[in-house]
């Protein structure tokens, strides 16, 4: 389909596109298999300029918008999902700077984030706040011209390898909403530490781990916008980057969509290629169609963003619900289809399966995603 | 350090066809290509300019459209390029191409070293380099697998031959035809991109060059094509078919020249 | 312009098909109005229209130039030999044995040899064909380099002015060749397959795979001498060796200043000694994509080891890494021409093909009957390699017994 992407977006696709065949495919079953990072990829992904994509020309980006990201990341998804979300954690990470950082701030740590110098990432979750992120027990306490933070943030993507983390802990819990605020925290600093490495079920090349705030002071500066503001923080990065999920769910279900036309083009059984079977032939039209729909939800609503539109909070919600309960079905249809050799994990489609699971869960499950729709809607209606 | 890398537009002869039935060749719909060898000329050009400072310069002689391979260049991480191109150049063999780019080399002034590709996937002689070399008497070393160390003074680079490596050290300037075993060609990068849409392409013709009709292109080609013809084709003989062990049983008797027609 | 080299001709026969139209890569044929042909001044008389044209309409005729006076002065065929171990190598004989064909015996056929050490390869280069060879010897030129040895042939041909010169295709005879060509001035030929002398003119027809061996183009260099060709190695002939063959020994004086260069080598590291030399095989047994894991070129190795032969490999395979690079057959690896070839889950694109063509015989194992190596194999094998394979190492097994 023509979405009217113009020169430089086609550009970062092709990019992606190529970056995917040379070095991720050779490569993407055996990270997936020892669970380990793709740093090489990841520097070859810098050297594209493609961390710039999201950071403003000033600040030693290219600014591309959303649209690109979401091209990006939906395009290196659709070789893998965990390189992909590698990439674009980064973006999550640096969104809480870019969206409400210092001038000092920004001018300090967005540079090295756009030449892919430095890796970041965005810690928020803990073991009991996941859904429920007001429920945060991490404390930053005021102490002179530092804070001083005690807590411990789960699963959180980078985990590890990234120098350069966005995080948000309690400076008063009696507060409410107006109880946390959002630091930059930078590897190195004494007090701060990884816990252990998570061993998931998907997305395996991603690296997910606990970090351990020990009496860890992190210099005033490093206070994001004002205290008090964390959770708003929390709330604009993660609307912002919700299309991102989506983009990665297409991706996915993209790959896994190619890989069963390819297959099915292939595999004879009784004397014909099994893509002759009207049942085959009704599965793959459905894949097809949801993750054609899926994709244009997510870039309308990347295009809404770009355009400063205001209120995208229940749009993007739902191009996250949909596209990512797509990309499960399609990768599921897409095992089927290759039958034996599907669930095989010489063939690609049960990794793509399995990456697909998580993206109805993070950045907000599908159940909260729908409840975040609904009110809105009825909000709306009510207005009436 | 200033770089100069020769590269050429090709057919994509991996994707040429025969036609089956007349046995000639199919060009049309064949897209256009940066001669792969190039790829890791341009490659290794470049990672010496990260390296030590400096610029990157592609050339090539060709037609117009040959234009769209200098931008792929600079998309790559070239930092400009030059189109050498002029009807006098058509129709050029070996010593005429190379006499042509020798003169855009020495037009371009104070070269450390010009990078060529192995070989040209349409032509297949390997040739230019070397004879750019003669041209612009400089010193030379082919089948490059790996350059070693390169400073403003000299180069050590291992020569990949058939007994094994020869380890050449050579003076600057030098022309140097760089194998696929020397690096890994690096992906565009967004910025190239941009920047090669925007590139100015400056081209040069006989006169830019000083150059004489008689020594470029047809007339300045010592060598002519005189038939071109696809090759014989060997026509394919009998075809078995059956389980694998009668098939087996028959491919025995031939290899070990046992019964019917070994 | 290029009407001084000749023309593109359009006979009364052209029906206006426009085949040719399609072919011609510089776009300088149309169909006119008239329903004929029509060349326009981009024609680079590369003549690959001829082919193409069904009717045969279509014919380039060449003004071949060239002082005749100043031709006349070159005669003799001079043949650059070179050295493996203070030994002529393979290639050295294979390009005397042609030499000695195009010579008809009446060509004085010279071989050229530059080493730190003659040995006694002079008298070998005789009995293989020589009636002269030169010999370059030198404390510095053990191993090959790029200036010596552009020095030594270029003084060589102007001193004997030969009218043709040959030299292996090898990375010794690209690197020098191209350099003496272009500094005399003359024509050079790359990767020649076929050599003749046409009866008409004398001239020297050199043809050669271009295109990544889709076409073969005949080339020849009508104005200058010498004629200079690299020639493939590993297709032409060698004679079988004459011990009754006498010749005459000429030992150039070389100076210092002659050895010397801007280049030097610095050391040479051979090859490993297990490796493998597949050109010199009777049998190769070659395995491609159709292999699908290293592990399973196992079977092969055993069934090479059954029959003495070499174990080779498609381009596919090797960039999978599942074999190593010396074994690969094809444009971009080696030529063989063995007695037997045998193609294992290789599907038979033009560049294998054209370092396999010339077996004696060729037998493919394939599952796919539409696969290209079909086409040109002696006998082709449709089955899975899997079970073929297996069950032919049992059979062979089985019958020695």
């Amino acid at each position: 389909m023509n979405y009217m992407l113009n020169e430089d977006i086609l550009a970062i696709k092709e990019i992606c596109a190529e970056i995917g065949e040379k070095y991720i495919i050779p490569v993407r079953a055996e990270l997936d298999e020892h669970n380990r990072f793709p740093t090489e990829i990841m520097k070859i992904i810098a050297r594209s300029d493609l961390f710039t994509i999201y950071i403003p020309e000033e600040y030693g980006g290219t600014g591309m918008g959303a649209i690109s990201l979401v091209v990006a990341t939906e395009e290196l998804s659709r070789f893998c999902g965990g390189v992909a979300v590698s990439y674009a954690a980064n973006a999550l990470g640096a969104m809480p700077i870019i969206l409400m950082g210092s001038e000092e701030q920004k001018k300090k740590y967005l540079p090295q984030l756009a030449s892919g110098e430095k890796l970041c990432a965005f810690a928020l979750t803990e073991s009991e706040a996941g859904s429920d992120a007001g429920g945060i027990k991490t404390r930053a306490i005021k102490d002179g011209d530092h804070y001083v933070l005690n807590g411990t943030k789960q699963w959180i993507t980078n985990g590890g390898e990234a120098q350069i983390y966005t995080v948000i802990a309690l400076t008063d819990p009696e507060r409410g909403p107006r109880g946390a605020s959002a630091f930059i925290v930078e590897e190195g600093t004494p007090g701060f530490s990884y816990g252990k490495k998570e061993d998931k079920m998907g997305i395996r090349a991603s690296a997910t781990r606990e970090l351990v705030f020990e009496d860890c002071r992190v210099p005033a500066e490093n206070l994001i916008a004002r205290e008090g503001m964390g959770f708003m923080v929390a709330m604009r990065t993660l609307d912002n980057s919700r299309p991102g999920v989506a983009a990665q769910a297409v991706g996915i279900a993209q790959g896994a969509l190619e890989e069963a036309l390819k297959y099915a083009s292939e595999r004879k059984q009784f004397g014909v290629r099994i893509d002759s079977f009207q049942g085959l032939q009704f599965m793959l039209a459905d894949m097809g169609t949801q993750i054609e729909a899926a994709r244009a939800l997510t870039y309308s609503v990347a295009r809404m963003i770009d355009n400063g539109d205001k209120g995208f909070e229940k749009e993007s919600a739902m191009a996250k619900v949909f596209a990512s309960d797509v990309a499960m079905r399609v990768t599921t249809d897409a095992v089927q289809i290759l039958g034996g050799y599907g669930y095989m994990r010489e063939y690609p489609v049960e990794k793509m399966m399995r990456d697909a699971k998580i993206t109805q869960i993070y950045e907000g499950t599908n159940q909260i995603q729908r409840s975040v729709i609904a009110r809105a809607m009825i909000k709306e209606a009510h207005r009436k | 350090m200033k770089f100069v890398v020769a590269i050429k537009q090709v057919p994509d002869t991996a994707e040429v066809r025969i036609d089956p039935e007349r046995g000639t060749l199919i060009r049309d719909g064949v897209p256009s290509i940066m001669n792969p060898f190039d790829t890791y000329a341009l490659e290794e050009a470049m990672k010496w300019r990260d390296d030590l400072g400096g610029t990157v310069t592609v050339i090539t002689m060709g037609p117009p459209q040959a234009e769209s391979v200098l931008r792929e260049a600079v998309s790559m991480g070239a930092d400009d390029a030059v189109l050498i191109s002029d009807r006098a150049f058509a129709g050029a063999d070996t010593w005429a191409t190379s006499h042509t780019i020798a003169a855009a080399v020495k037009k371009i002034g104070g070269v450390d070293a010009v990078f060529f590709g192995k070989q040209a996937i349409d032509g297949d002689t390997a040739q230019t380099g070397p004879s750019v070399a003669a041209s612009l008497d400089w010193p030379q070393i082919t089948f490059v697998g790996r350059v070693r160390t390169l400073d403003v003074k000299s180069i050590i680079a291992e020569r990949y031959v058939e007994t094994g490596v020869q380890v050449v050290q050579a003076d600057l300037p030098v022309v140097l035809t760089i194998l696929k075993d020397a690096n890994v060609p690096r992906v565009p990068s967004l910025r190239g991109k941009m920047k090669s849409r925007k590139a100015e392409i400056p081209v040069w013709g006989l006169s830019d060059l000083g150059l004489s009709p008689d020594e470029t292109g047809l007339n300045g080609s010592p060598t002519k094509v005189v038939v071109t013809s696809t090759p014989e084709a060997r026509t394919g003989g009998a075809i078995h078919t059956g389980t694998a062990d009668e098939l087996a049983c028959k491919l025995a008797d031939l290899l070990l020249g046992e019964g019917g027609d070994a | 312009m290029h009407k001084m080299s000749g023309y593109l001709e359009i006979r009364e026969n052209c029906t206006g098909c426009g085949i040719c139209v399609r072919t011609c890569p510089v776009g300088a044929l149309s169909v006119n109005s008239k329903r004929k042909a029509e060349v326009s001044e981009d024609c680079t008389l590369c003549s690959i229209c001829v082919d193409s044209c069904p009717f045969k309409s279509l014919a380039v005729h060449h003004s071949f130039g060239g002082n005749k006076e100043e031709l006349e002065k070159y005669s003799g065929i001079l043949v650059l030999c070179e050295m493996r171990n203070h030994s002529p190598d393979r290639s050295a004989y294979e390009l005397l044995g042609e030499a000695r064909k195009l010579s008809a015996g009446s060509k004085e056929v010279t071989a050229l040899i530059i080493t730190d050490d003659a040995s006694d390869a002079a008298e070998k280069l005789i009995r293989a064909g020589a009636d002269r060879v030169v010999t370059a010897v030198h404390r510095n030129l053990e191993h090959f380099s790029t200036e010596p040895w552009n020095t030594i042939l270029t003084h060589v041909i102007r001193t004997d002015k030969p009218e043709i010169v040959l030299a292996a295709a090898t990375t010794t005879g690209r690197d020098v060749m191209p350099r003496v060509s272009k500094s005399l001035d003359t024509g050079l030929t790359a990767d020649c397959t076929e050599l003749h002398i046409d009866p008409k003119n004398g001239m020297l027809m050199q043809t050669r795979p271009a295109f990544g061996g889709n076409i073969m183009a005949t080339i020849v260099c009508d104005r200058t001498r010498p004629q200079m060709s690299t020639v493939r190695p590993g297709v032409m002939k060698p004679l079988e060796p004459d011990c009754s063959r006498t010749g005459r020994i000429v030992e150039l004086q070389i100076t210092d200043s002659m050895v010397a260069g801007r280049s030097r080598v610095l050391e040479f590291i051979p090859s490993q000694g297990d490796e493998v030399d597949i050109t010199e095989a009777e049998t190769v047994i070659s395995g491609g994509r159709g292999m699908k894991d290293p592990a399973n070129f196992h079977m092969l190795h055993e069934l090479a080891h059954l029959l003495g032969a070499t174990v080779g490999a498609s381009r596919a395979a090797v960039d999978n890494g599942w074999i190593e690079y010396p074994r690969q057959v094809g444009q971009t690896g080696k030529t063989v021409q063995p007695k037997i070839y045998l193609a294992v889950g290789i599907s038979g694109a033009v560049q294998h093909r054209v370092g396999m063509q010339s077996s004696d015989v060729i037998y493919a194992v394939n599952k796919d009957p539409d696969a290209g190596i079909f086409q040109f194999c002696s006998h082709g094998f449709v089955g899975d390699l899997f079970e073929i394979i297996p069950a032919l190492i049992k059979e062979i097994k089985k019958r020695r017994g």
